[in-house]
């Protein structure tokens, strides 16, 4: 779990250089830095309140959980006698924090690159402290924190179609929602946020008139390699073992985002006569969004069809931007929230039936109820992060979202943080 | 004296320089420009928006050379230079009035 745990913690400068490729020259430091201050504001917060809002047990209608409870990992993790180490499952508590603040720190990093290129880095540390708080902690609650979303027999889930005997004595939802890896806590949750943010917040200057060109697709390719490799620690850890769960989201992890890849590259290949390789690395993504919900609920082979689907899908989806005029710089949208939504709800056509999982439409005459069900918790966090989004970008807007046209022109970079990616043979004298 | 200045394609400027060497001029200066002609630059897509890329890199080869010795520079830089398929660039030649050599502060004809 500690090696799943650093795998996910790696995919957030792995996402800083994806991001980072993608944009200008100019700005490229300020893109990596909004992953890197990701990492630095949810761990601080994270430990504070975060695992106690998240996993705490004194429930607030099903939404969150009492953030001081635990706070500052008050007494959870241990008695007086083994204090950080008790194990509660199986393995120590204190590593279940390890590995969930890992999922909230790419969670606030991934919406980062809706809003690439204009928006002041203080502002950005208060929003995403603000963001995990109203949006990520409560989401996390509400589906893996037995909340609104899950399993729970005061659920969604347990409303529609009842509830069955969980055989411990309690009750659980006849029909549970799946979200595997984190579908909608970290997918669905990221790309919503974006879209909000970048609807609130508006274009960048010159959108529309420049071509924001990616200033290195190796950088981009390097990312999203590393990605893949991250986010085996986030599916197949997501199974908390070392066992079958684990193996089966680690091929369905591979087979998916390989079937996603050529889903792109062949949609390019139809669209604009060329397979690019910034699809390709656009359709691993897609392909890893996409399965991370379903990993451990689908066969090999329907992870290659989901991400298939999902690969054409998103080549499609970023389009819609320059059509509807919203600038979602580096596809957030057409990539996490597009890919989030059909990995969510393909889950309800696709289960097999396995791993205590109801089975979709697929492979059960009964399986339109899990259809229903995963289409009602995608709506809901699509509905609760809007809310949220905005609420926590009014929060911040006395702060100021937007650095100047003259700073966007000449690079943010220069403005926000005196420092630019590559030498530009401008004569430099210590002062 | 003249100036030529030949816009070519980067990969030809070793060939051009050759060529010069062989007629015995010594010196020249070059520069990464870019630009269009008549053709225009290409087009790249990215996540399916496609930005038309107009400015095309080049490499500027500039030579003064003595009078007589101007005519034969171009079309040593024309035949090194052509590959015969569109954009191979241009050469042209503008009067010089005077050149000094910084070092040895000699004038005309004996500073190129």
């Amino acid at each position: 779990m500690l090696m799943a745990a650093s795998l996910v913690l790696l995919m957030t400068p792995a996402l800083a250089l994806f991001y980072g490729g993608m944009t200008r020259q100019k700005s490229v430091l300020n893109m990596m830095m909004m992953s890197f201050s990701a990492m630095g504001v949810v761990g601080v917060v994270y430990v504070l309140w975060g695992w106690s809002m998240s996993y705490g047990t004194q429930d607030v209608l099903g939404l969150f959980a009492n953030p001081f409870e635990m706070f500052g990992l008050a007494g959870v993790i241990g008695d007086a006698d083994n204090w950080m180490v008790s194990t509660l499952g199986a393995y120590p508590q204190v590593i279940d924090v390890a590995f969930q603040v890992t999922f909230a720190i790419i969670t606030v990093a991934l919406i980062s690159g809706a809003i690439a290129e204009r928006v002041k880095f203080g502002t950005w540390l208060v929003f995403v402290g603000v963001w995990v708080t109203l949006a990520f902690f409560p989401l996390a609650h509400m589906v893996w924190g037995g909340g609104l979303l899950s399993h729970s027999e005061n659920g969604l889930a347990s409303m529609i179609f009842g509830t069955v005997d969980d055989g411990d004595g309690g009750l659980t939802a006849a029909v549970g929602p799946v979200d595997f890896a984190g579908g909608t806590v970290v997918h669905i949750n990221a790309g919503m946020a974006a879209l909000v943010l970048v609807l609130l917040i508006g274009k960048r200057y010159d959108f529309g008139r420049t071509a924001f060109r990616p200033h290195s697709l190796p950088l981009v390719m390097l990312g999203a390699g590393l990605l893949w490799f991250g986010w085996f620690g986030f599916n197949a850890g997501s199974a908390f073992g070392a066992n079958g769960a684990a193996g089966l989201a680690w091929i369905n992890t591979t087979v998916a985002t390989a079937a996603a890849m050529l889903g792109w590259l062949l949609t390019e290949r139809i669209r604009d006569g060329h397979p690019t390789s910034l699809g390709a690395a656009s359709g691993v993504v897609a392909g890893l969004v996409a399965i991370t919900p379903a990993a451990g609920s689908v066969h090999p082979l329907g992870a290659i069809a989901l991400g298939a689907v999902s690969g054409a899908l998103c080549a499609l989806a970023v389009g819609l931007k320059h059509r509807f005029g919203y600038d979602d710089s580096l596809d957030v949208v057409g990539v996490h929230l597009v890919a989030g939504l059909w990995g969510t709800i393909a889950i309800g056509l696709l289960a097999t039936g396995t791993f205590g999982t109801a089975p979709g439409v697929f492979y059960s005459a009964e399986g339109w109820k899990l259809l229903v069900v995963q289409i009602v918790i995608a709506l809901a966090a699509l509905v609760f992060t809007a809310i949220m989004t905005a609420i926590a970008y009014v929060i911040c807007r006395p702060l100021g979202w937007r650095i100047t046209e003259a700073d966007e022109q000449s690079g943010i970079d220069g403005a926000e943080h005196a420092e630019s990616a590559y030498e530009a043979s401008t004569n430099a004298l210590i002062r | 004296m003249k100036l030529v200045t030949a816009i070519v394609k980067p990969f030809t400027i070793d060939d051009v320089k050759a060529a010069l060497e062989q007629a015995g001029i010594h010196g020249l200066t070059i520069s990464e420009v870019q630009g269009y002609g008549r053709q225009k630059g290409h087009t790249e897509v990215y996540r399916g928006a496609e930005y038309a890329v107009d400015f095309v890199p080049k490499i500027r080869v500039e030579v003064v050379v003595d009078d007589e010795t101007a005519d034969t520079v171009v079309q040593l830089v024309v035949d090194a230079a052509r590959t015969g398929k569109i954009g191979d660039g241009k050469v042209w030649v503008t009067p010089v009035e005077s050149i000094v050599r910084v070092r040895t502060g000699e004038a005309g004809d004996a500073a190129i």
